[in-house]
């Protein structure tokens, strides 16, 4: 008996569905394999920054300070009064190797030991999507702290929104390595997300700075698109004069 | 001579569970307790309570040795039922009829020693046995010259202030005006944090280990029912009885009450279940039936022969009394922590329930509270409060580099 050829299949040109699923392949950065993303044992992007934006002997609560290498810079270089919280204990016996002040506390169960205005400024490192209760985490944030210093990787950045668009998976990329199962990000949210929270808390945006393409730049109107990474600095906006 | 502070060998905490014999290298070897008079009955000791106490003998131990620059002491706290001798074997055990020093080296020899986490070979480390306490130390023991005979229960009462102070006297004798570290568990971790309080400017880093700036009302409880036992053996006699039968029995049951607070539910269980002493079926008696009843009498009658009722008594009395925020805060805890300029790190185990963590951890939010940095460690274990002497490991890890304390 005679055999069709079976050659028709592969010698047609790729149905679109599959050539998007193949670009989506080609975009998808290598996955990474477990690691202390959230804290990486060399320099990040935003502690050189946040060393920049801290003055000199100013006071820094670090929340989430993970092996205290930032405080450990700002104690060094800037001489500020540097006190860390972190949970896990490994980050915290690293904590003490290196000197640097750290409480052993879970932040979701909030910053009430921490008096108002007690910090110049209250550090939230790629942090706030790891928590059960970030809004209530950011609000502890400027109740203790005069100004807040705020890292988070974008969800709204274009790779991730082709990813989901075209794949119909949770993303995985070098910034959000994980799978949906074993991520410690159980909050993402988008930069517009955040400055919607900022807008309706009454919250000013003093300064802001994007991770663009492996580099960082002040933060830009399009960016809810290209910012890998967003460091913002806020501040509570002070109420409106009323009349007396 | 070289920095003391100037190199930081890796450390490695015990591998075997076994004391380390005395010709071992990471053992100090034999030890020699020191006495020094640091009150006379012309100069007595002014006690925070009102009365003074003279004359003032104090039985002391040193390790490792003093750096030209004297900036390497290390005080060692010791608590309730503790000595001097911290680590090493005691070489006049047997002349000063301390037996139980025979078969085991000091109460903390698990982490001093050369090489260990307070490493002898860098730190000069220091012990003092408390005043009112029966290792040496003048004490309720002690011949009160005036009498010719025991003090007794006519010894006055002596706080944790008053310890802290007379430690400071010693210091003042040996000529070190500042120490690098002061450190201590449970009534020890105390004492560490008054030396904080009362010295702030003697004394580089204090490390508190399981310990709170005051006992609970179920650990004032606890001491009430131990005291009481004591206090109510026909053989008390009103604490006047040196010479003749001792009050053994309180003091026993004092001792096995306080034990079982010092373990978890969760370590008792583990250790001894319901498991029968050498049987398999009860007996239907009122004798030791239990694995537990074992051990508990066991630790009763082991102390005994080591400890006097009557500093029993003062020592627990001192352990009541003392309050941070009362001493030094007028009640407010973070206005006490205000005076502290030392470098501070806190130690809880999460099983310890006679100083819990999150009473440590308290204490932690009232140093950020008063503006300074402190640094709180919760150790997991299952050991309750013994934790801290049973957890060698993550204890020394933290002893080590706490003390070394170079930003790296």
């Amino acid at each position: 008996m005679k055999k069709t050829p079976r050659t028709t299949r592969t010698a047609r040109p790729m149905a679109p569905e599959k050539l998007l699923a193949e670009l989506a392949r080609r975009l998808r950065l290598p996955r990474r394999r477990r690691r202390a993303v959230n804290r990486p044992a060399q320099l990040r992007w935003q502690d050189r920054l946040i060393e920049a934006i801290v003055p000199h002997g100013a006071s820094v609560l670090d929340l989430g300070c993970g092996g205290g290498e930032l405080l450990h810079r700002l104690i060094e270089h800037k001489h500020v009064r540097g006190q860390g919280v972190e949970l896990d204990p490994a980050a915290v016996n690293q904590c003490v190797a290196r000197d640097v002040p750290v409480v052993q506390a879970d932040l979701d169960e909030g910053l009430r030991g921490f008096a108002d205005q007690s910090f110049d400024y209250v550090v939230l490192e790629e942090t706030l999507q790891t928590l059960h209760r970030p809004v209530a985490v950011l609000g502890e944030m400027l109740r203790v702290g005069r100004r807040g210093i705020v890292s988070f990787p974008n969800f709204g950045h274009w790779r991730v929104r082709l990813d989901l668009a075209v794949r119909g998976r949770m993303p995985i990329s070098d910034r959000l390595p994980y799978r949906w199962h074993d991520t410690p990000n159980i909050h993402l949210f988008t930069l517009r997300d955040f400055l919607d929270w900022a807008r309706q808390n009454r919250v000013r945006i003093v300064e802001a700075h994007a991770l663009v393409d492996g580099a960082h730049r002040p933060l830009q109107p399009q960016d809810d698109l290209h910012a890998e990474e967003v460091l913002v600095v806020v501040e509570k906006q002070k109420p409106p004069r009323t009349a007396r | 001579m070289k920095d003391a502070t100037a190199s930081n060998p890796p450390f490695r905490p015990r591998s075997s569970g076994k004391d380390d014999p005395p010709d071992s290298p990471r053992s100090v070897g034999y030890t020699t307790a020191h006495h020094i008079t640091l009150a006379t009955e012309k100069e007595p000791f002014a006690l925070e309570a009102g009365a003074t106490i003279g004359p003032v003998e104090v039985e002391y131990e040193t390790y490792g040795n003093l750096s030209a620059a004297k900036d390497n002491a290390v005080l060692i706290v010791h608590a309730l039922s503790g000595d001097a001798h911290v680590a090493g074997w005691d070489k006049e055990a047997r002349a000063t009829g301390r037996l139980y020093r025979l078969k085991h080296p000091g109460w903390w020899d698990t982490v001093v020693g050369p090489g260990k986490a307070i490493d002898t070979n860098r730190w000069f480390v220091i012990c003092a046995n408390v005043l009112g306490s029966c290792y040496g130390t003048t004490g309720p023991s002690s011949i009160n010259p005036a009498t010719g005979r025991p003090y007794g229960m006519s010894f006055p009462l002596v706080t944790v202030g008053d310890w802290v102070r007379l430690q400071a006297r010693l210091l003042d004798a040996l000529g070190i005006e500042r120490l690098h570290a002061v450190t201590g568990g449970s009534l020890g971790g105390q004492q560490a944090l008054e030396w904080a309080l009362a010295f702030p400017h003697r004394v580089d880093r204090v490390i508190v280990l399981a310990a709170t700036p005051r006992l609970s009302a179920q650990g004032l409880a606890f001491n009430a029912v131990g005291r009481h036992a004591i206090m109510n053996d026909p053989n008390f006699r009103g604490g006047d009885y040196y010479g003749g039968q001792q009050p053994d029995v309180g003091l026993a049951v004092a001792r096995m009450m306080a034990h079982i607070t010092y373990l978890s539910d969760e370590s008792m269980h583990e250790k001894f279940g319901r498991r029968l002493r050498g049987k398999d079926r009860p007996e239907f008696s009122f004798g030791v039936e239990f694995e537990v009843e074992s051990y508990l009498n066991y630790q009763g009658r082991a102390f005994v022969e080591r400890f006097d009722a009557n500093s029993y008594l003062y020592i627990t009395r001192a352990m009541d009394y003392y309050d941070v925020a009362e001493q030094w805060g007028s009640g407010d805890l973070v206005e006490a922590c205000r005076r502290i300029e030392s470098k501070m790190m806190v130690v809880s185990f999460s099983s310890d329930w006679l100083y819990p963590p999150a009473q440590c951890r308290e204490f932690a939010m009232a140093m950020c509270r008063a503006g300074k940095t402190v640094t709180y460690v919760d150790v997991p274990s299952r050991y309750g409060h013994d934790a801290f002497l049973v957890e060698t490991g993550p204890v020394g890890h933290l002893l080590h580099n706490y003390l070394h304390g170079r930003r790296r």
